[in-house]
């Protein structure tokens, strides 16, 4: 797998902390959703940074997105996020990871979890599933701080329709004009958005390490199979 | 070859010419690195061993015991072998010295054995004659978890990998036995000096 | 104090360097306890002087991976099979 040098299309500020890079990437095989690639950084001293970035982009898009959520003190998303213009060059490898992939002969349902960024690679996936106008039954549960926070939610609005539901809950603020979910993802909400373990759904929980573990063992709890379940953690704070 | 990322500085400040080894730069954080989950052995359970190269168990402290024994607060630099030092960090910590004081031994070498299956190997001289410690405080407080705390090998004349976290006792040898790291490429010494990162260097 | 877990499939970066076909997929059996997981599921920590992954039912480590400019180092020893697909016959 080779470093490829990629060139920033577009920069599209999602929300007041996070941007989506639109990228060219010559002879780019192809990916399937839920897969990262790896982007690296070299200062002119020839000091370099790398960090792993899921694919927000389904399949076969023009550009392939990465979704940067800016960490405060980070090394690289900070950069990402305010130096990076449209002309600059990134490099990357990929596209990485056959295990957290969602894909067309997949006819089970689905049960995406997402805390904060965790939701980017669960994007590609619901943006793959609603390209295809696929059948298989898909459900988003995703956690955000606040309502500025949420990834992509125009888009996710305009996603749902008989066989994609969304639900987004909102962990710090409350207010009084959000109608829907608040409070933190556990069991009675994952009970309530997802399906019962007698429908055998596949479930792909992703987001900052402690939120993926809480999850993922709700899930087991309620009786899902271990197998069924696919985690992906970002890591401590989620990001960097 | 990697190509300049326009604008990128990364987190590192400036090195201080004459002061780092080869190849380092200087990080104002404190990086955590570590093979696996932060063991938690409470104080009740931790001792400190040490065993000779018979095979036989020559010393052991509870904590109260190690908490007893003379301490020392130093300042040294640390570097990393993946890159980064820290000029100046304040430890305060017990004397490999003092840990081995009284011990009769033959041995050349020494591995430091850890919670979580971590070793790393020495020669016996190079933690001796105030070179290591067995260090319980950083910067003024308790050594944290993630750090390696309660307690961990301290010997920054080496790279900090073999500065063992969780660190709970000493083996003697008669042969060198490479550490969990040294087995797999990384320099059995590693002075980083001379810049011994990798088997070969 | 931070949790510095991460899937195995965030190792599939560094391992994709070593490794022809997609390695994440594989499927290893611990050489300590026997269990069965892909790659991807192990437990990896990469914040280290090198890539470690551990199993997930019993904690040892069944892969590492030291990475050096110019070369890599890869122990496999607490896996005691390594089971990858292979495409069928023409």
């Amino acid at each position: 797998m080779r470093w490829l040098v990629t060139t920033v299309a577009e920069t599209v500020p999602e929300t007041v902390d996070a941007v989506s890079l639109r990228l060219d990437v010559p002879d780019w095989p192809g990916h399937r959703a839920g897969q990262h690639v790896d982007v690296r950084l070299t200062a002119e001293d020839g000091y370099s940074a790398q960090r792993s970035f899921s694919i927000a982009s389904p399949p076969g898009a023009a550009r392939l997105e990465l979704t940067v959520v800016r960490i405060d003190d980070g090394e690289v998303s900070p950069y990402l996020t305010t130096v990076v213009e449209v002309g600059d060059q990134l490099e990357l490898r990929g596209p990485i990871g056959g295990y957290f992939v969602w894909e067309e002969a997949d006819t089970r349902p689905v049960l995406l979890v997402g805390g904060g960024s965790g939701v980017v690679p669960l994007m590609a996936m619901l943006r793959h599933h609603a390209a295809l106008n696929h059948q298989a039954a898909m459900q988003l549960v995703y956690s955000a701080r606040t309502q500025h926070d949420i990834l992509y939610r125009d888009e996710l609005d305009g996603l749902v329709d008989a066989h994609r539901a969304v639900t987004i809950t909102l962990t710090r603020e409350s207010p009084s004009e959000w109608s829907g979910r608040r409070g933190r993802v556990d069991s009675d909400l994952l009970s309530d958005s997802g399906w019962p373990p007698t429908h055998e759904p596949r479930c792909y929980v992703c987001g900052p390490t402690a939120f993926v573990e809480a999850v993922a063992n709700d899930l087991v709890a309620i009786g899902h199979e271990a197998d069924n379940v696919r985690t992906e953690r970002f890591g401590p704070t989620g990001g960097g | 070859m990697p190509i300049v990322s326009r604008g990128f500085g990364g987190r590192r400040r400036q090195p201080s010419v004459g002061l780092l080894p080869p190849g380092q730069y200087i990080v104002d954080d404190f990086p955590v690195l570590t093979a696996g989950p932060t063991p938690h052995t409470s104080l009740d359970d931790w001792d400190f061993t040490i065993v000779d190269e018979t095979g036989s168990q020559v010393a052991r402290w509870t904590w109260p015991q190690f908490r007893a024994l003379p301490a020392d607060s130093i300042t040294v630099d640390i570097h990393c072998v993946t890159k980064w030092s820290k000029l100046g960090t304040d430890w305060t910590g017990v004397s490999v010295d003092e840990l081995l004081d009284g011990i009769e031994t033959s041995a050349a070498y020494v591995v430091a054995f850890a919670d979580g299956d971590y070793t790393t190997n020495f020669p016996l001289a190079d933690v001796l004659d105030g070179q290591a410690w067995v260090a319980f405080g950083y910067n003024g407080a308790d050594l944290e978890a993630e750090h390696g705390g309660p307690a961990r090998l301290l010997v920054p004349h080496l790279y900090f990998w073999k500065s063992a976290k969780w660190v709970r006792g000493l083996r003697l040898l008669n042969e060198d036995e490479p550490g969990f790291w040294e087995a797999l490429g990384y320099h059995n010494y590693a002075d980083p000096w001379r810049e011994q990162r990798y088997w070969g260097d | 104090m931070e949790d510095m877990t991460l899937d195995g499939n965030a190792a599939a970066g560094i391992l994709g360097e070593v490794f022809v076909s997609e390695v994440t997929t594989a499927v290893t059996t611990c050489a300590t306890c026997g269990a069965v997981a892909p790659i991807g599921g192990l437990r990896a920590y990469l914040q280290a002087p090198g890539a470690v992954l551990r199993c997930v039912t019993c904690g040892a480590v069944q892969v590492r991976m030291v990475r050096a400019p110019d070369r890599a180092w890869l122990d496999f020893q607490g896996v005691q099979a390594l089971q990858v697909e292979m495409p069928p016959p023409a």
